[in-house]
């Protein structure tokens, strides 16, 4: 069990040293250099070719660095301490809170001549307490995937969903009503549209539309009404929703022909695409006669890094050319991705239709994902309560535990 | 750094002229290095070790950090006076390794100690004078109903100035450190100032090239400043929150609300107790250790917690190990065929990335769609009772551990003598009574130390419960602690799970499990002594 660990640390010092290296040694300003940090895969490859175009618009010099996006936020932060910081970073909307509280990213001003062709719901994801922190360019949001084979029509609301569902399992067409995912320890992202559907919040928004850590919609009744019917819907109820399907198989069992449905994000088109399953985009169902189900829309962005060594530079990129239309257009022709933009949603709206279902149903009735630092304590608790009521617990305990074990996360 | 020593002592054994009694000559050969092969190999790594040395130095200096870069001085000075001074010999043999004990042992312990006196998180972060920078230039506003320019930066002399055209309007300005004034008679093309009187327009490259002083370049006017915004855009602002070193408070313009500095949370903090998001890094002395020793979730669940964390590595080291000695022994017959292959085939799994087997076994254990609930017919929630996720853990690290557990045993069997089971057998003893008085303590004695220091792998394996369990099964009233959740685990999810990550928090419960694997280790390693005596 116990690995040699120290070749381990003396690699990785050693890695550290050259790293230190490389920056002392690449310091030399006399040719202005730009540099941006990405998360790696494809929208990062994407977006490290067309930020060359920059580069050789303005006669400098553009270095992107592709870094796995789940250490993006924190190395940004880390290098931001030890002024190492790139110029612009490139990620998520939600990470907005985390970066101003650390200092780490300046307000821009949407002021570009392609600016009013952002969606408003971009823009407001990137809003933080009335400033704007970022250049939008992809939106993403979990949609619902049907198999046209067996259903052709998309269903209105949940209860047609799973009656459907409910009929292909009994005929023996497919094993699982709905590929749902919830995962051992429930996964609050992809359960919001049910949650929203049955009438609860996550976090209140003040008049000017700014999201209020101090109402949480979790402590309110319709949380508990909401997390009934999602328990009714559980392993103890009508089984539909269950913990054994979580993001990592609810894909597989779709392509597989074992689920007519499956819930999953626009990420997971490409792989669609190389299967053999016909399928058709819908937006999330909701009960009938209750409220919209609202997916979470996250916002892909740039922001100008606070401690760059080239803070012009930052703001023209991210302010002058990434909002640029001709730019998101390239951009999303390469990463294949949703995009902020309505002008390069009308551009791409006869050549990628998934694409456009997709950016409708968000439209539809999606809602900003939290970008407030608190959201980070709600995903964890809130994730154990779902899980624990999908597994047959009692709604009303186990939601008002979450919300304070929340509150008190908040509040210390 | 060790071959050179060795190398420099080698050579004084061969009868090299004895270094200088009066110790005071320093010098690549003053320890009596003689051979050109030992000269060269000193002289190669001294260069290097200057090299890193100097390549270390220059991003120290760069970001002013002279207590490091002190540090590094001193101990390069150190280093060349231990190998070209005759008199320190044991320092000689001893400075490497010591070094690497400071920089990969000794430091991070010390980090991890001093932060946990402080409340360094996410929002506490830098200084006070960083906080308040991040304070003012989020707030800076651009002034409604502004003119938002057309720049173009430009120079007058060496001094900057901005050359502004309202595209509204179609008048230019030329902004300087001292105010706003009209521009006469400036050319312009596509809605910007190519070329004016007396000043002279900068190119992008050039623009950023003086990248730090464009940046912070601000016009003065009656609503704000003019600030650049890239090369080509300018607009008016104004900062909403400002700072007073009077009262040490922030103040919004627009509000009126006051934030007084708070010394003790490292907070600006309102009438009320509201603190703004941005603090600063201050000394919080034991707040984070009483913290952790009163908190109500932590005192209900951390009984269970240390229980299942001490059965979990004592288990997981005391199966892998037993295992491991099975089939050790029974690969150690010489009689049995192909060995070499069985061998192999069992060392495998522990050649594999341990992150990626964790996953899937995960997977393995489904509920639905697992391969071990279809293989056995059953339709066990693995991971969603306490018993079975306890199980399905034990039995991964069994798969994963026992290997090495046979690779170290088997090592071991062939280093104990076979004269001394022999003569046993001569003596009438029978194959499971020698086993058991000769070879399983002589055993024990060689691989102690590798069970402590597995022991102790394993207390704080949070790979292990991260990726199988999560600690799920999770009870519905406590989302913070769950069945099959480790110290490190829980602790994890404390100071990383809220409101962003708390170092100062971690760094406290990381010395209280130090603290614990530390004494059983030294416990541990006293039992070991005592067991060499007896043998």
């Amino acid at each position: 069990m116990r690995r040699p660990g120290i070749v381990g640390s003396a690699l990785a010092g050693t890695a550290l040293l050259l790293s230190g290296c490389g920056s002392a040694s690449g310091g030399d300003q006399d040719a202005a250099q730009l540099l941006v940090w990405a998360g790696t895969g494809t929208g990062g490859d994407a977006l490290a070719e067309i930020a060359q175009g920059f580069g050789e618009e303005l006669g400098v010099d553009v270095k992107v660095e592709l870094v796995p996006g789940d250490q993006l936020q924190s190395s940004f932060v880390t290098a931001s301490q030890g002024n190492n910081a790139p110029d612009v970073v490139c990620g998520a909307h939600d990470w907005i809170g985390n970066l101003v509280q650390n200092g780490t990213i300046d307000p821009i001003q949407l002021v570009g001549p392609d600016a009013a062709q952002l969606q408003e719901l971009a823009v407001q994801a990137v809003t933080y307490n009335n400033q704007v922190y970022g250049m939008p360019f992809t939106m993403n949001s979990i949609v619902l995937y049907r198999n046209t084979d067996l259903v052709p029509e998309a269903p209105a609301t949940m209860e047609e969903l799973i009656a459907t569902g409910e009929q292909l399992v009994a005929a023996g067409q497919v094993t699982e009503v709905l590929a749902y995912p919830v995962g051992p320890t429930g996964n609050p992202y992809f359960i919001n549209p049910l949650y929203t559907a049955g009438g609860g919040y996550i976090f209140g928004t003040d008049a000017e539309g700014n999201f209020d850590p101090a109402d949480l919609g979790l402590s309110q009744p319709g949380a508990v009404e909401s997390y009934t019917r999602i328990g009714a819907l559980g392993e103890t109820g009508q089984n539909v929703l269950k913990r054994s399907i979580s993001g990592d198989n609810a894909l597989s069992l779709f392509s597989e022909g074992q689920s007519a449905f499956v819930v999953e994000g626009p990420w997971q088109l490409p792989n669609l695409a190389k299967g053999t399953i016909p399928y058709a985009i819908s937006p999330v169902p909701g009960y009938e006669g209750g409220p919209a189900a609202s997916p979470f829309i996250t916002v892909d962005a740039c922001y100008v890094a606070s401690k760059g060594e080239n803070k012009v530079l930052g703001q023209e990129f991210v302010t002058d050319f990434w909002g640029r239309t001709d730019v998101q257009l390239a951009y999303q022709e390469a990463a294949d991705s949703v995009p902020a933009s309505t002008a390069v949603l009308e551009e791409i709206s006869a050549t990628a239709p998934d694409i456009v279902a997709v950016a409708d149903a968000a439209a539809a009735s999606g809602q900003i994902m939290p970008s407030i630092p608190e959201m980070a304590a709600v995903w964890d608790p809130l994730g154990k309560a779902q899980a624990a009521i999908i597994a047959g617990a009692d709604p009303q305990t186990t939601i008002t535990q979450a919300a304070s074990t929340i509150e008190a996360a908040i509040g210390g | 750094m060790a071959r050179s020593t060795a190398d420099v002592e080698t050579t004084r054994s061969a009868g090299a002229p004895p270094p200088s009694p009066s110790g005071k000559e320093v010098g690549l050969t003053a320890d009596g290095t003689g051979s050109p092969l030992g000269l060269l190999f000193k002289i190669l790594a001294l260069g290097l070790f200057a090299a890193v040395a100097v390549f270390a130095c220059i991003p120290l200096i760069r970001t002013e950090r002279w207590v490091w870069l002190a540090v590094v001085v001193v101990v390069t000075v150190i280093a060349f006076w231990v190998y070209l001074s005759p008199r320190p010999i044991p320092l000689k043999y001893l400075l490497p390794g010591t070094l690497l004990l400071l920089v990969f042992q000794v430091l991070p312990v010390v980090f991890t100690v001093s932060t946990a006196f402080t409340n360094f998180s996410d929002g506490h972060r830098g200084s006070q004078e960083e906080a308040i920078a991040a304070i003012e230039g989020a707030s800076l506003q651009r002034v409604p109903d502004s003119p938002v320019f057309s720049l173009s930066v430009a120079t007058q002399g060496s001094d900057l100035a901005f050359l502004l055209l309202d595209p509204d309007t179609g008048d230019t300005f030329v902004g300087t450190e001292d105010g706003l004034d009209e521009l006469q008679g400036a050319d312009e093309s596509d809605g910007t100032i190519t070329a004016a009187d007396g000043f002279t327009v900068l190119t992008t490259a050039e623009v950023a090239a003086r990248s730090e002083e464009v940046a912070t370049f601000t016009v003065p006017t009656d609503d704000g400043v003019i600030k650049s915004q890239g090369v080509s855009i300018a607009y008016v602002g104004a900062p909403q929150q400002t700072y007073d070193p009077a009262c040490d408070c922030i103040t919004d313009a627009v509000t009126g609300e006051v934030w007084t500095a708070d010394g003790d949370v490292g907070s600006f903090v309102d009438a009320d107790g509201n603190a703004l998001a941005q603090g600063w890094q201050v000394n919080v002395g034991l707040e984070n250790f009483s913290r952790v020793l009163t908190d109500p979730t932590i005192r209900a669940s951390f009984l269970r917690i240390i229980v299942w964390n001490f059965a979990f590595a004592i288990i997981t080291v005391v199966i892998t190990f037993a295992l491991g000695l099975l089939v050790a022994l029974a690969l150690n017959n010489s009689r049995l065929r192909g060995r070499t292959i069985y061998r192999s085939l069992i060392i495998l799994p522990y050649a594999m990335p341990v992150v990626a087997m964790y996953l899937v076994w995960r997977e393995m254990f489904n509920t639905d769609f697992g391969l071990i609930n279809r293989m056995l017919g059953t339709e066990i929630n693995w991971f969603g009772n306490t018993a079975s996720s306890m199980i399905a853990i034990l039995l991964v690290q069994l798969w994963l551990g026992y290997n090495y557990m046979f690779l170290v045993i088997t090592g071991a069997l062939q280093s104990i003598p076979a004269d001394l089971t022999e003569a046993a057998s001569v003596d009438g003893a029978k194959k499971f009574y020698s086993f058991r008085t000769i070879t399983f303590p002589l055993l024990l004695v060689a691989l102690a130390p590798l069970l402590i220091a597995s022991f102790a792998f394993n207390f704080n394996n949070f790979s292990a419960i991260y990726l199988l369990s999560e600690g799920a099964p999770f009870s519905p009233d406590n989302p913070a602690a769950g069945a099959t959740d480790i110290l490190i685990t829980y602790t994890y999810r404390l100071a990383f799970g809220g409101a962003g990550a708390d170092y100062g928090f971690a760094a406290a419960i990381s010395v209280f499990i130090f603290l614990i694997v530390g004494v059983i280790s030294v416990v541990g390693f006293r039992q070991t002594r005592a067991l060499e005596e007896v043998n």
